[in-house]
């Protein structure tokens, strides 16, 4: 299939990175890069400021030049293709909405470019869709930030191309708004049946808009796939930890059965189901998400379904509202998080109160990181955790006088 | 139509109005600048301009009148040296533009990724400045005389012809003109192009422009402030010139301007009212001129 500016796209086209790297004077933005976005998905590009996904966007617009690999849009190969003849539209993290113009003028600004017929009534029927047409005689710098970023998606999408790029387009909204964009996003997406390219670093927008996350981190990609799956079998402590919070643990692999494995945490056996661990020998990282670990006042009785990590003691709570976090520092372990629902009234622990954690062994998973590359918990108790230890100690002292 | 509600109820901020006699304290020698050496002249100017001769009385003497005869007789003598102010002004304007324009973009745009380069090539743009006007413009008289180097050069190329001259042209003054009047178109371009946001250029490209319609739509328009400013400070001088056109220095006869005129009139002919009208002549069709030019680039919401 090959992608003409010149008229409309039909539908989403694939887009495909091969072997790409892009080189600064001075660092590597990105070192290499094999991507392929089928047609008509909504993927998402999430990382932290810096990864290189911004260049990413910026390859496949054609604002910069690859040095090294090829681009290939909907088949073709438009490596040396120049920006402005790719069948590709940016919504620009700035929106770039030029200030000489009035925001119909913008909008149809690529359609003109692109000689197409009724390119006006074309931009009234955009600015509809984002519900911005009675502003069409504005100039930008007389539109809120919400309705700027509307107004450059209109600008975007008026020319339905076979493949959207957004670049962190939705940072400068509130929460509100940015609720409201997301769904309109979506919506328009899967009317258009485009393929849309979305660049972010906030993971929450990824996961509730994507159908395809790729978490990069140092210009590379380190995983790949439907939010759900990155969530809950998190491959690497990058990812376990950049998309929603993990709590993890070293140690050496104890036994092995066909289905778990059991790891050493100092001292306490975990197990671990085979087909959820990346590493099945030696040193290894596993984890648990906080939501999915329990907190017990009292020692529960131990269970071959369940993994029980304490006593350790309650050093933190945060209430907020629909749940409650708890940090546990658990003695030659390390401070762990648990978010519980506030199913009844309140806290169920207070701070200081001995607790024990557990969670169903289903639920944990196995990184595939060297632990020894691998952020590692401290192996002694922290302060915090020894100060709240400390004043029960002397509390109890008191008591006794 | 929600949005709408919120759009039209913009309030209009008032900037608290206070009665400061300080401000108009220091605004005072401003004022008596303005009325002395401004407002004086001008009035002066005005009256003159409208003087009719002594009767009997010598070469350069007038009585105060109302003879706005003046302005049909200078009109009528001098209509060819008004016409050819304006024609040699808006030739050196339009070529001092198409000098700078790429100069600016360079040093504003292309250059910002070495400030050193940047700041280099602008102390050369204003380095001319440290050499007297007149001086320069003696020189390149010196520099483009029939027997200088570059003319018999021409010539033995059969560029030119044998017996024709370049000083006392009207291209010599069109050179002079646009050669001492770029540092002032370039400048205000720069200032207006080195804060040219490219992000708007990536999005012209974006949306499938070419580079040169990128240019035509997107960057001149956002540059339009600095073409603005420097084609007025390049236009409203090099109209009342009269250093490039004089015969001491670039021009000839043929190619006198108002500004030689007025100077003729003023400290030769002794006839002031003539001078004078002259003078009032060209700054009310420069007023004119400037004001349209203003209103039709329609900067006044990028400036």
């Amino acid at each position: 299939m090959t992608v003409s500016i010149r008229e409309f796209a039909e539908r989403g086209a694939d887009l495909e990175l091969v072997g790409i790297q892009k080189r600064f004077p001075g660092f590597t933005a990105i070192e290499e890069l094999d991507l392929t976005i089928p047609a008509g998905s909504f993927f998402a590009l999430l990382g932290p400021s810096g990864c290189g996904k911004t260049t990413t966007l910026r390859l496949v617009a054609g604002l910069e030049e690859p040095t090294r690999g090829r681009i290939l849009i909907g088949g073709t190969d438009v490596t040396s293709t120049k920006a402005h003849q790719r069948p590709v539209n940016t919504v620009f993290q700035s929106y770039a909405l030029f200030p000489h113009m009035s925001i119909l003028e913008n909008v149809g600004f690529g359609l003109k470019r692109r000689r197409i017929a009724d390119a006006e009534a074309r931009a009234h029927e955009a600015l509809r869709l984002v519900e911005l047409d009675h502003l069409a005689q504005r100039r930008p710098a007389q539109l809120s930030g919400g309705q700027q970023q509307r107004v450059a998606l209109a600008r975007a999408i008026v020319n339905r191309p076979a493949l959207l790029l957004l670049d962190e387009p939705l940072g400068a909204l509130d929460l509100k708004l940015r609720r409201q964009m997301q769904l309109e996003l979506k919506s328009i997406q899967e009317e258009v049946g485009l393929t849309f390219l979305h660049v972010t670093h906030d993971q929450e927008e990824a996961m509730t808009m994507a159908d395809t996350v790729a978490v990069m981190n140092k210009g590379a990609i380190e995983q790949m796939g439907a939010p759900e799956e990155l969530y809950e079998l998190p491959r690497t402590t990058f990812v376990a930890n950049f998309l929603g919070q993990s709590n993890l643990f070293t140690g050496e692999v104890v036994g092995t059965t066909d289905t778990a494995i059991t790891v050493d945490v100092q001292g306490t056996p975990v197990i671990v189901p085979t087909a959820r661990a990346a590493r099945h020998q030696g040193e290894v990282t596993i984890g648990v998400r906080p939501e999915k670990v329990a907190l017990h006042r009292d020692a529960p009785a131990s269970s071959a379904e369940r993994n029980l990590i304490g006593p350790g003691r309650v050093i933190d709570v945060s209430f907020s509202g629909v749940s409650t976090q708890y940090l546990v520092a658990v003695p030659g372990i390390g401070t762990l998080t648990v978010f519980a629902q506030n199913i009844g009234f309140g806290p169920v622990a207070a701070e200081g109160a001995e607790v024990w954690i557990s969670w169903q062994v289903e639920h944990g998973f196995g990184l595939e990181d060297e632990p020894g590359e691998a952020a590692r918990f401290p192996a002694d108790t922290d302060t915090r955790s020894i100060a709240a230890q400390r004043r029960d100690a002397l509390v109890a002292e008191l008591e006794e006088h | 139509m929600a949005f709408a509600a919120f759009a039209t109820a913009e309030a209009q901020p008032q900037a608290p109005r206070k009665k400061s006699r300080i401000a108009l304290f220091l605004l005072l020698p401003g004022i008596l600048y303005l009325v002395l050496f401004f407002l004086t002249p001008l009035v002066s100017l005005v009256l003159t301009s409208l003087q009719a001769p002594r009767e009997f009385g010598d070469i350069g003497q007038y009585d105060y009148a109302f003879n706005w005869q003046n302005y049909v007789d200078v009109v009528e003598a001098y209509w060819p040296h008004i016409l050819r102010s304006f024609g040699y002004a808006l030739a050196a304007t339009v070529l001092a533009l198409a000098f700078s324009y790429p100069l600016a973009y360079f040093i504003g745009v292309k250059a910002r990724r070495w400030p050193l380069l940047q700041s280099l090539m602008l102390v050369l743009v204003i380095a001319p400045f440290f050499i007297s006007f007149l001086l320069r413009t003696l020189a390149w008289k010196q520099i483009l005389s029939d027997e200088s180097f570059i003319i018999t050069s021409l010539k033995a190329l059969s560029l030119m012809a044998p017996d024709a001259h370049f000083t006392g042209t009207p291209f010599a003054v069109i050179f002079g003109l646009t050669y001492n009047f770029i540092p002032f178109m370039t400048l205000p371009l720069y200032t207006t192009l080195e804060r040219l946001d490219l992000r708007y250029l990536e999005a012209g490209s974006d949306l499938y422009a070419n580079p040169f319609t990128v240019f035509r739509t997107v960057t001149v328009p956002l540059s339009m402030p600095g073409i603005v400013a420097g084609t007025l400070l390049t236009f409203i001088p090099a109209a009342g010139d009269y250093v490039n056109a004089s015969r001491d220095f670039l021009g000839g006869p043929d190619t006198q301007m108002m500004g030689n005129v007025i100077e003729a009139n003023f400290l030769v002919l002794l006839n002031y009212p003539a001078a004078a009208a002259l003078s009032i002549i060209l700054m009310a069709a420069i007023l004119v001129l400037v004001g349209v030019y203003v209103k039709r680039s329609g900067t006044e919401d990028l400036l």
